[in-house]
């Protein structure tokens, strides 16, 4: 046991190392994200569904969406409220909130997720370029 | 095990247990809707039919010019790209010729009118697709309801088993990014990615709004559409009154494609 302190100055060397992005950003965790509405979703006052279950589940209701238009040729969404609604993410959830660089992406970017539905979907506020 | 009242009971109990599961099962399995309180509906103005079909009346096709508007509206519609190379071709509706569209009714010495006359072909919409049973994961999938053969691009993995399995060739696959061959987007309807198969969907959009597929409404009449299994349906009153042919019917995937020549 000679390269006893060989050994804890090395480890010392690799912990300072391999932690060293946690303590550098210690401290500075950037602000999230305030999301931005547009004066039709303002005008809206109430998305589909209450917002605080947007915020927690807009990612399982579009997916049950995409699933009830796509498999089960059922288009309409009627909230617990009864308002109708078509299940339509271009058409309907683009049409109020064509901020999408603003409303989608900026969280969307602040939480690392990479949803891959503008793959295919299009963004409306786009229609004229 | 001995027939005593106390083992009776146990078995009395254990089946009540197992009678309770199925509801409780059931409660977890179905969509959270039943607990938030929404529901899930067909709109007031689809379009209903046990499977749908379409009759082309060839005669009224003289020319390519003739298919041309169709083709143009469907592709448009439905943000299909146009590439120049063959290899990247992507077609919802294409002409075709007498010969490759119904290679098995051919003879030596044919009519000259139908020879030279242009067929369009699309997805046949069989009732029988051979497409669907070659889907690994499900994203085609012959749809109960009105007997379309959809596609779910969400979960197309792009093993293109349904292509080979297709013996119309109405799959077309995105071998590169659709978007730069689309000259001018529809930003209603989705594009495709690339990686994913494509095809005909019978407008199945329209139809949910109570509209006819957008070959038809171009078509002047040469096409029509309706439910195969309703006797007064237009399609079937053209079935009736003229003869028809389907595209490689000795496979037996039954077509709902039907063609007037």
């Amino acid at each position: 046991m000679n390269d006893k302190k060989w050994i804890i100055a090395g480890i010392v060397v690799f912990l300072a190392l391999f932690t060293f992005p946690l303590w550098y950003n210690m401290g500075r965790a950037a602000p999230a994200p305030e999301l931005i509405l547009t004066e039709k979703a303002k005008a809206a006052r109430e998305c589909v569904m209450p917002e605080k279950y947007m915020r927690a589940n807009h990612m399982q209701l579009l997916g049950q969406w995409r699933h009830a238009v796509v498999r089960n040729s059922k288009r309409e969404f009627v909230n617990p409220e009864g308002k109708v609604f078509t299940m339509s993410l271009s058409n309907t959830c683009l049409d109020c909130h064509s901020n999408k660089a603003d409303f989608c992406d900026k969280c969307h970017n602040y939480a690392s997720v990479t949803p891959y539905c503008w793959d295919c979907h299009l963004d409306r506020s786009k229609e004229n370029e | 095990m001995e027939r005593t009242r106390r083992n009776i009971l146990k078995l009395f109990g254990i089946s009540a247990l197992g009678v309770s599961v199925k509801p409780v099962f059931n409660a977890f399995a179905s969509e959270a809707g039943h607990l938030t309180g929404y529901r899930m509906e067909k709109g007031k103005n689809a379009l209903k039919a046990r499977q749908w079909a379409m009759v082309i009346d060839t005669r009224q096709f003289h020319s390519p010019d003739d298919l041309k508007p169709l083709i143009d509206a469907c592709h448009q519609a439905h943000n299909v790209p146009d590439f120049e190379n063959k290899n990247h071709e992507i077609k919802w509706i294409w002409e075709e010729e007498y010969h490759h569209a119904f290679p098995n009714k051919t003879t030596q010495f044919l009519n000259e009118a139908v020879e030279h006359r242009p067929f369009m072909v699309l997805c046949n919409h069989c009732e029988n697709p051979p497409c669907c049973r070659a889907c690994p994961t499900k994203a085609t999938f012959k749809r109960k309801s009105d007997g379309i053969v959809m596609m779910d691009f969400h979960r197309c993995i792009g093993c293109r088993f349904c292509m080979a399995a297709c013996p119309f060739g109405s799959r077309s696959f995105n071998f590169r990014d659709p978007r730069p061959g689309i000259p001018r987007l529809n930003r209603k309807f989705p594009t495709r990615t690339r990686g994913v198969v494509e095809k005909c969907n019978f407008c199945a959009e329209r139809l949910a709004v109570g509209k006819m597929p957008y070959c038809v409404e171009a078509s002047n009449g040469a096409l029509a559409f309706g439910d195969l299994y309703d006797p007064d349906s237009t399609v079937r009153q053209l079935l009736k009154e003229n003869y028809t042919i389907r595209r490689k019917q000795g496979l037996g995937t039954e077509p709902s494609v039907y063609y007037i020549v």
